[in-house]
């Protein structure tokens, strides 16, 4: 089995220390997380973890089921990229004389899907959303033109299969009851087994 | 387990409604509610308040001042191990939560239930490196099932009560609770305690699925030499009863991990003996030749496996387990049975039909006697002038009639006691087995005690391990523990030693350890004792110890260079087993 790109999806309670908590399960694996993007879901107070990494299947398995382990974890689930629809974005910041004078900029526009989120004088910077090839292919594009500034945002991706990680969730949402403890047996014996 | 979705949660009142608490109180609420009889701990400045508050609770619970927080912890987790309870244990900020962190550790990798409460520093001071402040979330985040950090007092009963059903609900584990100076202090409503038995994100039990049961039972009905091993799962889900009509009906050859080890009685006629490195010649051969192996409750450690792509290759693997995470972590399942075992051991009886197996039992039996004539007797019955361990073990056997609890520490002992061993009863082995934790035998001793004070509890200790937490004699005599300290005196590192005899030519790099006179150490303490170094002594010299009112420290000194056979060379598989 090689290595591939899998993007993980995890399921969370919104809680302090739980990102923590699920990067620990990827570093003392030593396997680096290529992207993390963690926002709110579409279901109230629970959160959605998209995680990228680079694995073979076997491993990235484990890591869901331990990741799933975490008592504030709901379900993860991992899936190859033909699985999903994924996007990132990315912004572009390059000097406004350069690129007014010498690039036409609305071919660019139109060819890249991009569009411009602010014009200064001094620079202006494009936003475009993609997937990594394309929104490569737009540096390449205005590198020559004296790009300032780059950042491309982590991936959020959706499941391609129609009923998506939605009814999982709400299956899983059906409440259990819990397990009784066990009383101890010495309760209320204080004075008989312990000497003090 | 029924799937009904409303379910009330279980009110306790403790105090009236409405009373005005602080968080120190509603802590100690929380452990009434719960029905905590004993605290370890250990007091400082970051927890003074719930100490403060403590006073004032002396009459309903008894609070064991420690001598370190590492003692404290252990003393939790064998309390934990012999009452099949949650231990609980206090500690101050910084450097008390930071010397919880062994602890934590050990529980976590043997799934041992604690809720441990740390003091931390105001609020208002997190992060600005105060007095005694440490980021105690984030250390102990990798050793914990859970943890939380409390810096408001109304936040204290629903998370104590989180804090309590995570810790010992599904594969139990440790659980921490940091609590800031400013929540114990800060008084507010109090509206009654109530017990936590669901969490939105949180499913302590998988779903038993009952076709993998019946796939189960199929392949076990159709085995020819099919192989039980078991680890603590059995223990901890408190199904020894469904284990033994299981493995009785289905009369299959058992063996038992480390941990798992006392959960049925050590001379069952189905038991084969102890799994792993230094476990016993036949269940480790034979794993490499059974054709069904049902693994129950463990969850295939190195320390069992050996050399994983030579482990039970030619097995169907079938693995019951509560933790999903466990399935195919290691060894490739052919049908993995989800579950409490409590729930999925009765089902799967109920399918298999009675069977019995007497040629492939024997065949365990022949290696045994291998092992008796070139290992075990030589061990039991030696005719050298220095005694061995097992000579030890053998006669503190015959004098409790295996009806003791044995603590073990970690070490050439650990091993010969647990190889050697008799128990007739239930969570009576406990030992560090995931983390292999020296010093943990003494302070778990106590802590043993306290959860099964109608029982012997003997602890079986090296010169070294011994060293580690002596400190807890003192905690001993304070309380007036009843434990029995033996320790076997070799005069080494010995475990490490064997391994430099063995892989390191012998090279005996910084394990010759030089020891104090322990009996008169115990005797700083008040508590009595003997050193013996002759064979002719030890019956008499043991009894004496069983018999003695109160703690008591016989050493015994034992050969030298003496190692623990048989062994599965690191690196190895279980088949190529050495016996010496
Ligand atoms: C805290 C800790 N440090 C180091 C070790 C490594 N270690 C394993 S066994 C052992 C030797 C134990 O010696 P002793 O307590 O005298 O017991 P013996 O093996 O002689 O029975 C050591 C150092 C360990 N397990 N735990």
């Amino acid at each position: 089995m090689s290595k591939q790109e899998f993007t993980v999806t995890v399921y969370t309670e919104n809680q302090i220390g739980l990102l923590n908590r699920i990067a620990i399960i990827f570093s003392r694996r030593k396997i680096n997380i290529e992207s993390l993007n963690t926002s709110p879901s579409e279901v109230e107070g629970i959160h959605r973890f998209t995680i990228v990494i680079n694995e073979v299947e076997e491993v990235v398995k484990k890591l869901a089921r331990q990741i799933e382990k975490q008592v504030e974890v709901l379900k993860a689930y991992y899936n190859t990229n033909e699985e999903i629809v994924w996007q990132e974005l990315a912004m572009y910041k390059v000097p406004t004389d350069e690129i007014a004078e010498k690039v036409k900029v609305e071919r660019l526009l139109r060819e890249y899907g991009a569009r411009a989120v602010v014009i200064r004088k001094d620079y202006t910077i494009f936003e475009t959303t993609g997937q990594r090839e394309e929104t490569d292919k737009l540096i390449s594009v205005l590198e020559p033109y004296g790009l300032i500034e780059f950042v491309r945002s982590a991936r959020v991706a959706i499941i391609k299969a129609s009923s998506g990680f939605h009814e999982k969730l709400k299956e899983f949402e059906q409440t259990e009851p819990g397990e009784e403890v066990i009383e101890n047996e010495f309760l209320d014996k204080q004075d008989e087994v312990f000497t003090m | 387990m029924s799937s009904t979705i409303e379910m009330a949660p279980k009110k306790i009142q403790t105090k009236d409604k409405a009373t005005s608490l602080s968080g120190s109180q509603a802590v100690l609420e929380a452990f009434l509610a719960e029905g905590v009889d004993t605290i370890f701990g250990y007091p400082g400045g970051a927890i003074m308040p719930i100490y403060d508050a403590l006073y004032d609770y002396q009459e309903r619970l008894n609070h064991i001042l420690v001598r370190h927080e590492q003692g404290g912890i252990h003393a939790a987790q064998g309390y934990a191990r012999t009452s099949g309870r949650t231990g609980v244990v206090f500690a101050t900020s910084g450097p008390g939560a930071t010397n919880l962190v062994t602890g934590l550790a050990d529980a976590m990798i043997d799934s041992t239930p604690l809720v441990c409460i740390t003091g931390q520093v105001f609020a208002h001071l997190l992060g600005t490196d105060a007095f005694q402040e440490t980021d105690v979330i984030n250390i102990t985040t990798p050793v914990t099932k859970w943890n939380y950090q409390v810096t408001d007092a109304t936040e204290i009963p629903s998370v104590l009560a989180k804090a309590f059903y995570i810790a010992k609900s599904g594969r139990p584990g440790p659980v921490l609770i940091d609590i800031t100076k400013n929540a114990q202090i800060q008084k507010f409503d109090y509206e009654g305690y109530e017990k936590c038995n669901h969490i939105r994100s949180y499913r302590p039990k998988p779903i038993v699925r009952k076709e993998y049961v019946e796939q189960a039972a199929k392949m076990i009905n159709e085995a020819e030499r099919p192989f039980v091993i078991f680890g603590q799962g059995v223990i901890l889900g408190k199904a020894e009863t469904e284990f033994l009509k299981f493995i009785e009906k289905a009369g299959i050859p058992t063996a038992w991990t480390i941990l798992g080890e006392s959960a049925i009685p050590t001379d069952h006629p189905l038991a084969v003996g102890m799994l792993g490195m230094h476990g016993n010649y036949g269940p480790n051969v034979l794993t490499n030749e059974c054709d069904v192996l049902i693994a129950i409750g463990m969850r295939f450690d190195d320390r069992v496996t050996g050399r994983l792509d030579k482990y039970a290759r030619q097995a169907k693997v079938i693995h019951l387990d509560i933790d999903p995470a466990e399935i195919d972590k290691n060894v490739k399942s052919a049908v993995p049975v989800w579950g409490d075992c409590k729930e999925t051991l009765p089902l799967l009886t109920e399918l298999i039909a009675p069977k019995v197996y007497p040629q492939w039992l024997q065949k365990f039996r022949e290696y045994q006697q291998q092992e008796e004539e070139t290992c075990i007797n030589p061990e039991l019955n030696p005719t050298s002038d220095e005694m061995t361990m097992g000579e030890v073990i053998r006669t503190l056997n015959e004098l409790t009639g295996g009806d003791a609890v044995i603590v073990t520490d970690v070490g050439q002992h650990q091993m010969v006691a647990c190889r050697y061993a008799k128990f007739t009863q239930s969570k009576s082995n406990v030992t560090s087995g995931g983390l292999g934790t020296m010093g943990f035998a003494l302070p778990a001793a106590v802590g043993a005690k306290f959860g099964a004070p109608s029982r012997t509890v003997v602890a079986i200790i090296g010169d070294g391990g011994f060293q580690m937490t002596l400190q807890e004699l003192g905690t001993i005599m304070q309380f007036d523990v009843d434990v029995k300290i033996l320790i076997l005196n070799n005069q080494f590192l010995g475990m490490v030693r064997q391994w430099q005899q063995l892989f390191h030519d012998k090279r005996y790099s910084f394990v010759n350890i030089t020891s104090p006179d322990f009996v008169q150490v115990a005797k700083g303490y008040r508590i009595e004792g003997n050193s013996i170094s002759e064979r002719d002594k030890l019956k008499a010299a043991v009894k004496t110890m069983l018999d003695h009112k109160g703690a008591y420290l016989l050493e015994v000194m034992v050969g030298k260079e003496n190692n623990v056979f048989p062994m599965v060379p690191q690196g190895c598989s279980v088949a190529e087993i050495r016996l010496k």
